[in-house]
């Protein structure tokens, strides 16, 4: 089964998020870093869920991956792919996997960054078969 | 200090609807709370402590506690979705125990299906989590959630649909006898594996049904328990635990079980090849399979063979579960099933299970859920309870 277009939900950016949304208007995907214990996470915030250091940066990603899970929703009127692909950096993250057929997607595939237009926001990171 | 001994469940009543048309949430969260209170045999003027969660109407306990006149002088609205209320089951001990209050009522209600929700498959909307930006744009539901932690499980164990498909037959198996099921109708593994996929790998009958509803509980001081004329059910162990992403640091594999079972079980002074009987968090198969492993009653891994060809089955099989039932055939009031979990575990202690799914010398039985999503943060809840 051929993916096809889904009207993506528009992400509401806030104050803490902007940067991650504006690096991602550039085509850029961006992971939290703790300058206190030095350990990635996402969602990037502003306080470190590890150490709970309060100097956390952005760092931009590869846009490499794989895919630790994922679901085929059959039942919605555009069938798509929800993931969790996990960075080569290390943190997993919710995500689609598009342009692709969604029968052949396997757990431990490898996966490239792709961003989409989202329905009135800014465009979401999403991977397709590397 | 622990919570053992100090409280016991004195009354417990499942809303008999499942479809309220013409009823109002209010008055189901009441009329379960007048069946919970006769059952008891006590009176409304007796409660002096009251927990709700989200599907009560207004803010916490407020809009409750007005609507059926209590005079409180404790209340309690945690809410960690489904399980909210074997949290509270703990929490109403725990209070009990500091002389916070004496006899707490604890209600659910909800009419998911008269408002004709698709509580499954609608993708999330609501805005105001810090994790909706980064999440709601990949259209996650329910359904699809808990099917990425089944196909997680089965690439990493070799866990199959069939095996997934024993638990909703075994659920099939109890709900013939259950007049108020939704689902009473015995279902086989081909069935289950032959019905639509809803999210691969769950199929239709992998799911919970929805219902309207409601449930609530009476706890009481053991002062009170010796008083009344019912048989009495001990609280001995809780525990409680949030699971969540940890950063993208995760393992959709297990769930917060892992945590608040061997808390529950350590209060309790006992282990899980004690437990007589068992209520099992059953949103869908994958659910029950996962919780299984977790609580302790097998292996990690091998929950698919431990449930395979009957085993959960009342009289049939090791480890009988959800004999109402369950979230699968019976009823999910409010799209959260804690509450009747804990019923169903009482009447098998007060030997008032239907006499088809009765289990025998039922004298340690637990209830355990699961709130939230499975596949992204859960609030896990562990009770054990004793026939005295």
């Amino acid at each position: 089964m051929q993916s096809q277009e889904r009207k993506i939900q528009a992400p509401q950016p806030n104050a803490e998020t902007a940067a991650f949304w504006k690096a991602a208007e550039e085509g850029r995907l961006m992971i939290g870093k703790c300058n206190a214990c030095g350990k990635l996470h996402y969602y990037p915030r502003a306080i470190c869920p590890f150490c709970f250091g309060d100097q956390t940066q952005l760092q931009q990603a590869s846009g490499n991956g794989t895919i630790y899970t994922y679901s085929v929703m059959r039942r919605a009127p555009v069938p798509y792919a929800i993931a969790y692909v996990t960075l080569s950096e290390g943190p997993t993250m919710m995500t689609n996997i598009v342009d692709c057929d969604l029968d052949n997607i396997r757990i431990g595939q490898q996966v490239r960054l792709v961003f989409k237009p989202s329905d009135g926001g800014p465009p979401v990171p999403m991977f397709t078969p590397a | 200090m622990s919570i053992r001994g100090k409280a016991y469940i004195v009354g417990i009543y499942e809303h008999p609807t499942r479809k309220a048309d013409g009823k109002s949430l209010a008055q189901l969260h009441a009329e379960s709370a007048k069946g919970a209170i006769e059952d008891a045999g006590l009176s409304k003027s007796d409660i002096d402590g009251y927990f709700c969660a989200g599907d009560a109407p207004g803010l916490g306990p407020l809009s409750m506690a007005d609507y059926m006149g209590l005079k409180l002088r404790h209340m309690d609205s945690t809410d960690s979705g489904g399980s909210s209320y074997i949290i509270h089951v703990g929490h109403a001990a725990e209070a009990i125990a500091l002389g916070k209050c004496n006899i707490a009522l604890i209600t659910l209600a909800g009419r998911p299906r008269s408002e004709g929700q698709a509580t499954g498959t609608a993708a999330r909307t609501a805005q105001n989590t810090p994790d909706a930006q980064f999440e709601n744009p990949y259209g996650p539901a329910t359904a699809n959630m808990y099917a990425m932690c089944a196909m997680r499980h089965m690439h990493q164990y070799g866990t199959t649909s069939e095996q997934l498909a024993w638990i909703k037959v075994a659920a099939s198996h109890h709900a013939q006898h259950n007049p108020h099921a939704m689902l009473r109708n015995v279902v086989t593994v081909e069935d289950v594996v032959n019905s639509p996929i809803i999210a691969d790998p769950l199929h239709r009958l992998d799911c919970c049904v929805i219902s309207d509803g409601g449930g609530a509980i009476i706890i009481a001081s053991p002062e009170v328990a010796k008083s009344l004329q019912r048989p009495r059910v001990k609280i001995i162990g809780a525990g409680e635990a949030p699971k969540h992403q940890m950063g993208g640091e995760f393992d959709l594999t297990h769930s917060g079980a892992v945590w608040s079972a061997p808390a529950a079980f350590a209060e309790a002074g006992v282990k899980p090849g004690d437990i007589k009987y068992a209520s099992i968090y059953d949103s869908f198969t994958i659910t029950v399979l996962m919780q299984i492993e977790d609580l302790g009653f097998c292996e990690k891994g091998q929950g698919g063979r431990f449930v395979s060809d009957g085993n959960l089955i009342s009289g049939n099989g090791k480890l009988p579960f959800n004999t109402d039932g369950g979230g699968l055939c019976n009823n999910h009031p409010a799209n959260r099933g804690g509450l009747t979990k804990v019923v169903e575990a009482v009447r098998q202690l007060r030997g008032e299970a239907h006499p088809a799914v009765q289990v025998r010398n039922c004298d340690l039985a637990l209830a355990h859920g699961t709130g939230g999503s499975l596949g992204t943060r859960h609030g896990a809840a562990t009770v054990i309870m004793e026939r005295e």
